[in-house]
């Protein structure tokens, strides 16, 4: 059914659908609107859930664990300060292999202060061993709940995911969005079936320490359970395009891309932007594509590789700065790419909320264009 | 009734001969019993129980971080009464990651009252990385960061009063015990798993290694703790006293001289000075528990 939604509630709306047992979150601008809708829930009997109001992020992850670890779903929502202050928990979730997902309402990390949108936050986390989704639209934001569960808690995966989706953008726009009924998640998402839980009919030991015999081989199982669960991500999304209309098996999704000279390499909302600017410069007669990264981790580097073989430059858009080096998902592509002469370069764009809008985008184009790159956009040279 | 019998944490962890916190482990599990689900703090304990892959919990056990035991437990506590399920939950944690780095994860729990019992295992000073202060640590101890030397006693403050800040949070039951009377353990182990909603039981364990003495002396420690009053093992019900051992106290001295990290109050001269403030913490338990017990005349 079609409705016009605040994507915080629409979010909200397809976790309760996924049926979690327990929920346990701290609030945080612009993440807020998704656990208040969710208590709201609880409270009026909508979703029969244990809802934990924790004293703080470190402690609303840790709480996932114990749930998750003795047989429950759970979910929680984080951004920025919040995401940071869960930094130690996002590694040990994912080292004692418990499928939680959590939604990031993506936010800029301070010192500044700012409460406003990059994807610094999640891209901060990207060696926690997280499965993460970064979704374009509010659409996407909410479909992108059912797959993570769906893809989390598969046997061969144990893994715990993030659904990213730019916040305020996101997070705080109303869109149309067509939600599932209970029945149509219910027939995607079965119930959740641990494969091992905390049980006094059969004690085992969750978290115990492991010697250099032992720890590298923890780290290998991990790194191949991400990396084999493309396919499960394939899988589940093509099933869930074929019950639902809305195909999620591509890791990567072009768009005019097929006979683009240039491509523009973009995550999460910023392409939308793109695409309008790539509709605009087209009736120009550039040839200019994307290619939107929806799945950060595990990374798709082939797919992109395959996707961008025929292209003459690449520009990757990053809400993220590893300082002191590239944007991470411009050092993603860059790897892809590595020995096929075609040149990659890297612009910073929009952090801390920095709006970026087509001009952005086509001003970016000129830049590949001419080969300049691997550069801070838009920069205000009179503050700097 | 819980077969006490059970040896529920079994032998061959890797322990020091003489660790208290290792006796805390078989008493407490032994209280709870079989139908228990143990949330263990990173320290000592999760160390020497747990080298993946062997394991000495014959119930079921988890660790996650330093700090979190208590938000975990709360997790699972809450993910058993969604599912119907009945098995008890107890946490324990030395004392830094109870009276330290665990404060707030802790304090979060009690405040919501959660059905859990937090037992910890108090050895007075981070042993785990080798023997380093914590709000626990008492009055002039000595430790690898709060050495005593040529312008040092050892440590400066005072043990924190954890037990009565989780009274102060409105714990139904809270109370101290020592591995040097495991009845009395056990007893109020099970008293606070038989409790509804989090209890506290901070448990005297002394550490032959971090203190200083040999292993066989441990219960011999530990019983000295509570004969001078530098211990004192009480009950708190709604966050009154309603119970405290009495006894006939022997001057800290002889609890003192007998441990490492109190030898710098000795040798080489006698620190008179020290030796009384420390003797004034323990007339000051004596005075706040009124646990004296007055000797008739002949």
């Amino acid at each position: 059914m079609m409705e016009i939604t605040e994507g915080s509630h629409a979010v909200a709306d397809a976790v309760r659908l996924c049926r979690p047992q327990v929920i346990s979150a701290y609030p945080i601008t612009p993440q807020t609107h998704i656990v208040e809708a969710l208590a709201d829930m609880v409270a009026n009997c909508q979703l029969d859930a244990e809802y934990m109001t924790v004293e703080n992020e470190l402690s609303a992850l840790s709480a996932c664990i114990g749930a998750s670890a003795a047989g429950s779903r759970t979910y929680s929502a984080t951004t920025s300060q919040g995401l940071a202050l869960m930094f130690e928990v996002c590694f040990n979730a994912a080292g004692m292999r418990l499928p939680i997902v959590m939604s990031i309402a993506n936010r800029a990390l301070g010192a500044p202060l700012s409460i406003w949108n990059d994807q610094q936050d999640s891209i901060s986390l990207r060696d926690a061993g997280w499965l993460q989704f970064y979704a374009e639209d509010n659409q996407e934001a909410t479909d992108l709940h059912y797959l993570a569960y769906r893809v989390a808690e598969d046997h061969s995966v144990l893994l715990p995911a993030f659904v990213c989706f730019d916040g305020f953008i996101l997070s705080l726009t109303y869109e149309p969005i067509n939600m599932l009924s209970q029945e149509d998640v219910d027939r995607f998402l079965p119930k959740f079936s641990p494969y091992e839980r905390l049980d006094a009919a059969d004690p085992i030991s969750f978290g115990m320490y492991a010697t250099p015999d032992y720890y590298h081989e923890f780290r290998y199982e991990m790194d191949r359970a991400l990396k084999e669960s493309k396919a499960i991500i394939y899988k589940r999304g093509k099933e869930f395009g074929q019950m639902f209309g809305r195909d999620y098996s591509a890791m990567v999704e072009g768009y005019r891309l097929e006979d683009a000279d240039t491509a523009i390499v973009a995550m999460g909302s910023i392409c939308g932007t793109t695409k309008d600017a790539i509709d605009e410069m087209r009736d120009e007669g550039k040839k200019v594509g994307l290619l939107k990264i929806r799945v950060f981790r595990p990374f798709p580097t082939e797919e992109v590789a395959k996707a961008l073989s025929h292209v003459h430059r690449i520009a990757v858009l990053d809400k993220n700065i590893s300082l002191g080096a590239k944007g991470a998902v411009a050092l993603e592509v860059k790897d892809a790419l590595y020995g096929s002469g075609i040149p990659v370069k890297g612009y910073i764009i929009g952090l801390g909320g920095r709006d970026v809008r087509k001009k952005d985008i086509k001003a970016i184009v000129a830049l590949v264009e001419k080969g300049q790159g691997d550069m801070f956009y838009g920069l205000r040279r009179e503050v700097l | 009734m819980v077969d006490k019998t059970l040896e529920l944490f079994d032998c061959g962890h890797r322990a020091c001969g003489g660790c208290g916190a290792a006796l805390v482990a078989r008493l407490v599990t032994k209280a709870a019993g079989p139908d228990t689900i143990v949330v263990s703090s990173t320290g000592c304990m999760e160390v020497f129980s747990t080298p993946y892959p062997e394991t000495a919990w014959k119930v079921p056990w988890i660790h996650s971080l330093f700090e979190n035991a208590s938000a975990v437990a709360s997790g699972i506590e809450v993910a058993l009464k969604k599912q119907g399920r009945k098995e008890k939950v107890v946490v324990m944690g030395g004392d830094g990651a109870t009276f330290d780095i665990g404060m707030i994860c802790i304090s979060g729990a009690f405040e919501r009252g959660h059905d859990i019992t937090y037992i910890c295992y108090d050895n007075e000073a981070y042993m785990n990385t080798g023997i380093q202060r914590s709000g626990a640590t008492p009055y002039d101890a000595s430790t690898t960061t709060s050495p005593s030397g040529k312008c040092s006693f050892g440590n400066k403050r005072p043990k924190k009063d954890m037990p009565q800040i989780l009274a102060a949070h409105g714990a139904p039951y809270v109370a101290t015990a020592s591995i040097a009377y495991p009845a009395d353990l056990m007893k109020k182990v099970e008293k606070a798993i038989n409790t509804k909603g989090p209890c506290y039981v901070q448990v005297h364990a002394p550490c032959c290694t971090g203190w200083g003495f040999e292993g066989e002396q441990t219960i011999a420690v530990g019983k000295l703790a509570i004969e001078t009053g530098l211990w004192v093992n009480y009950e708190m019900v709604d966050g009154k006293v309603v119970k405290a051992k009495k006894v006939v106290r022997k001057p800290v001295e002889e609890y003192l001289k007998i441990q490492k990290r109190f030898r710098h109050l000795f040798k080489p001269t006698r620190q008179g000075a020290e030796i009384a403030a420390i003797q004034a913490i323990a007339d000051k338990n004596a005075e706040k528990y009124a646990i004296d017990i007055k000797l008739k005349k002949e």
